[in-house]
């Protein structure tokens, strides 16, 4: 007789990246969010979860979209939320990130989000406080709540992820959501193609276990699912690519090359904000393929799952415990 | 006051010997070595077990004075090099201002000698204010007592000026110790470029920010027909590089760091600061190269970069983290541990690497043990164990990965010119 199989429990302190998380805890939350979906299609899109916990989002970057997205599922989920931006903090005014970190601690708050410029910088702060830290994007490094959020829109669109095809186009380089895509993606069985100009490829991708080409057309045969990403605009200052011109040629993603390449059902995404016109037209943007006001909707559900999941974590202020203990 | 060690293994490669025996020092200087001395001395120091071996000489040290005396001091370099089995450290001179004077090279001098702890001596800077645009007094430095000329921490960036530097450092036989690395390529990259750089998402230096100015010095050096020695060594290719040169009969050398023998960038993991170095950590690939070119001859020195940081530095951001870890009372540890244990070299290859070839380098006339010699000896329990502990660091500054962790081989006791600073791991000053 098959023994039912354990429910799988969260355990982490901290959300820093995909790289720490198993398959487990990414279904776990995944999971979890389709509940929270739910939620926010009632009339009343609200649960007393988190009521008392108090959530600060520590942006030390702007961001519209992400910070929004935090602060909308915290408050969801019945949490008082404080929002920092960089622009209005202390570090102006010469104050150490560890400084920062320590007069938050000491106003007794439970959560931190965190965005920074610099990889390795929520790793530096969940060192430093007891209170949860969930990284909201760090340098080029991770961004794990996005990969999230990208990875349940797939699940949602095609329903699973074995042998599932992504390739993710653009800037690879300089992106923390092409990172945390692939370490999700890899964990869960799909298969993923990385394409962009080759001095926006980094080092030795392929041992992160991605295929890299260079031809948009290798790229779009046989996708199940596009992942444009943003091509910023001063990359091109520093000699990166020669011009936007070539770069839409080259790997601007337009219905043309969509109908000649790509699969008839193809799902398009981005993780915004888009440069309509630039790595993506408008009418591919605005099309039937693209999920990309789906993704948005699906980030609030999903962040709620990683809040709900760290606000009632039992093990909150102690280190991993070994799994042994648990078997 | 007179000193005797007996009962040691005195290991003196310049002088090919490696022997139990004796030896017996007075008024500063080796009186003689043999077996069963019957003089008597003031200290007698039992080195039973021990090795016995002219001091350390440590090519490359940053001891912050002057300017950044809050980091760590010449008295308090000096200290930390004594714990570590150095007789004496050069001093590089990125400090606030830069020895590029006289004046800043007789300052130092003076400034250690009052200590009575580990003789420093000046690197003078190549070019006035280390800013690469017009030569040093490079003669009357040389004359103030500077060991050698390096802009360390920077290379020199054109390679017309420095064609010149060593052009006219051959003049005076001076040698150039050249920082490789091209500050476009590096940019403002944090670690090197590779499979965890791209992984930690963290800004990739590409080795070749490394290889090509090594590359461009050599053979600017052969044109000079000048005496180049390459800094803190830390790729298979610049290695690769300075064996052909010495091929070629070129007055190449080299010198690597401990760490870039015993770490990787994978330790970068973790975000760790105070394994963030320039050069920055390296591959296996690169650390495999390196000890093969310890092995044969191509690398010539072992230096430490000691490089002292504030904690409140260190404490930030990686990107925002100063380079640099400390590194003078663990070299000696880091050398048995990763080149000695494993058979690559035995310990008078290791006091080549350590004092002799440095002496060698520098003019320097220590490094020897024969009678007659300044008495700079260093006694060192080669099996002891001990933890490197936060507490008991002599440096002013403890910007070491190493901290808290376990080492083998320990320094008991230091002799400089005839005078005890170590006894049985007590500070004396």
């Amino acid at each position: 007789m098959m023994k039912e199989k354990k429910k799988h429990t969260w355990r982490h302190k901290d959300l820093l990246g995909i790289e720490n998380l198993s398959e487990e805890d990414l279904v776990l939350i995944l999971d979890q969010a389709t509940g929270f979906k739910e939620v926010l299609a009632r009339p009343i899109p609200k649960v007393p979860t988190l009521r008392g916990k108090t959530i600060v989002t520590l942006f030390c970057e702007p961001s519209t979209r992400t910070r929004a997205s935090f602060d909308l599922a915290a408050k969801r989920l019945s949490a008082d939320t404080l929002n920092i931006a960089a622009s209005s903090s202390s570090f102006l005014k010469g104050e150490s990130l560890k400084d920062t970190a320590r007069n938050l601690e000491a106003m007794k708050i439970d959560m931190i989000i965190m965005r920074h410029e610099c990889a390795g910088a929520p790793h530096f702060l969940a060192g430093e406080v007891n209170a949860a830290v969930i990284n909201a994007g760090d340098g080029f490094h991770e961004h794990p709540t996005q990969a999230l959020l990208d990875i349940y829109t797939i699940r949602e669109k095609l329903g699973k992820f074995k042998g599932v095809k992504v390739s993710i186009i653009g800037d690879i380089a300089h992106s923390r959501v092409a990172r945390s895509n692939i370490l999700a993606l890899s964990k869960l069985g799909a298969e993923v193609t990385v394409c962009g100009p080759k001095t926006l490829i980094p080092a030795e991708m392929e041992k992160m276990g991605v295929r890299v080409v260079y031809g948009l057309k290798d790229a779009l045969e046989g996708a199940d699912v596009i992942n444009v990403l943003r091509i910023q605009l001063e990359r091109q200052k520093k000699a990166l690519f020669p011009s936007t011109r070539e770069y839409i040629n080259l790997f601007g993603i337009t219905k043309e090359k969509l109908d000649r390449h790509a699969k008839e059902d193809v799902v398009i995404m981005h993780p915004g904000p888009v440069n309509r016109g630039v790595e993506i037209t408008q009418e591919v943007a605005d099309s039937r393929y693209s999920v990309i006001l789906d993704q948005v909707t699906n980030g609030v559900a999903v962040r709620m799952a990683v809040l709900f999941l760290m606000g009632h974590n039992k093990n909150l202020e102690q280190k991993e415990v070994p799994t042994k203990l648990h078997n | 006051m007179s000193i005797i060690i007996r009962n040691g293994r005195l290991v003196d490669p310049k002088n090919g010997v490696d022997e139990k025996i004796d030896i017996f020092i007075d008024k500063g200087k080796v009186q003689k070595t043999g077996k069963n001395l019957k003089d008597k001395a003031g200290t007698e120091i039992d080195a039973e077990g021990k090795i016995v071996a002219p001091g350390l000489v440590d090519m490359h040290t940053h001891l912050r004075e002057p300017g950044r005396e809050d980091k760590e001091t010449i008295e308090t370099g000096a200290r930390a090099a004594i714990a570590g089995g150095f007789t004496t450290v050069c001093a590089m001179p990125n400090t606030e201002p830069p020895c590029d004077t006289r004046a800043l090279a007789e300052y130092i001098i003076e400034k250690a000698e009052r200590t009575k702890l580990a003789t420093v001596l000046p690197i003078g800077a190549i070019t006035k204010g280390r800013k690469s645009e017009q030569l040093t007094e490079m003669a009357e430095l040389r004359e103030a007592g500077c060991a050698a000329f390096s802009d360390d921490g920077d290379s020199v960036k054109s390679a017309a000026l420095m064609r010149r530097a060593l052009e006219y450092a051959s003049m005076l036989g001076a040698l150039v110790i050249s920082h490789c690395e091209d500050r476009d390529l590096a940019g403002d990259g944090v670690m090197n470029e590779g499979y965890w750089s791209t992984l930690l998402g963290m800004k990739p230096i590409p080795r070749e920010a490394e290889s090509l100015i090594v590359e461009r010095d050599v053979c600017l050096a052969e044109r000079a027909d000048a005496r180049l020695h390459i800094a803190h060594i830390s790729t298979a290719e610049s290695v690769e590089i300075v064996r052909r040169a010495k091929k070629q009969g070129l007055k190449i050398s080299a010198e690597v760091t401990p760490h870039h023998f015993s770490l990787t960038d994978a330790e970068l993991k973790s975000y760790d600061t105070a394994f963030k170095v320039n050069p920055p950590l390296r591959t296996e690939k690169d650390i495999l190269a390196l000890k093969k070119g310890l092995k044969d001859g191509t690398i010539d020195v072992i230096a430490t970069d000691h490089a002292p940081h504030l904690e409140n530095e260190k404490e930030m951001e990686f990107d925002h983290a100063p380079f640099g870890m400390t590194a003078l009372e663990t070299a000696l540890s880091l050398s048995v541990e990763n080149l000695l244990t494993e058979g690559l070299l035995d310990w008078p290859g290791l006091i080549r690497l350590l004092s002799v070839n440095p002496c060698r380098l520098l003019g320097y006339g220590r490094g020897s043990l024969e009678e007659g010699a300044v008495a700079d000896v260093v006694v060192i329990d080669p099996s002891a164990k001990w933890v490197y502990e936060k507490e008991k660091v002599f440096s002013k500054a403890t910007n070491s990965p190493f901290l808290g962790k376990k080492m083998t081989a320990r320094v008991t006791d230091v002799i400089v010119s005839g005078r005890e600073t170590l006894r049985n791991g007590q500070m004396k000053y």
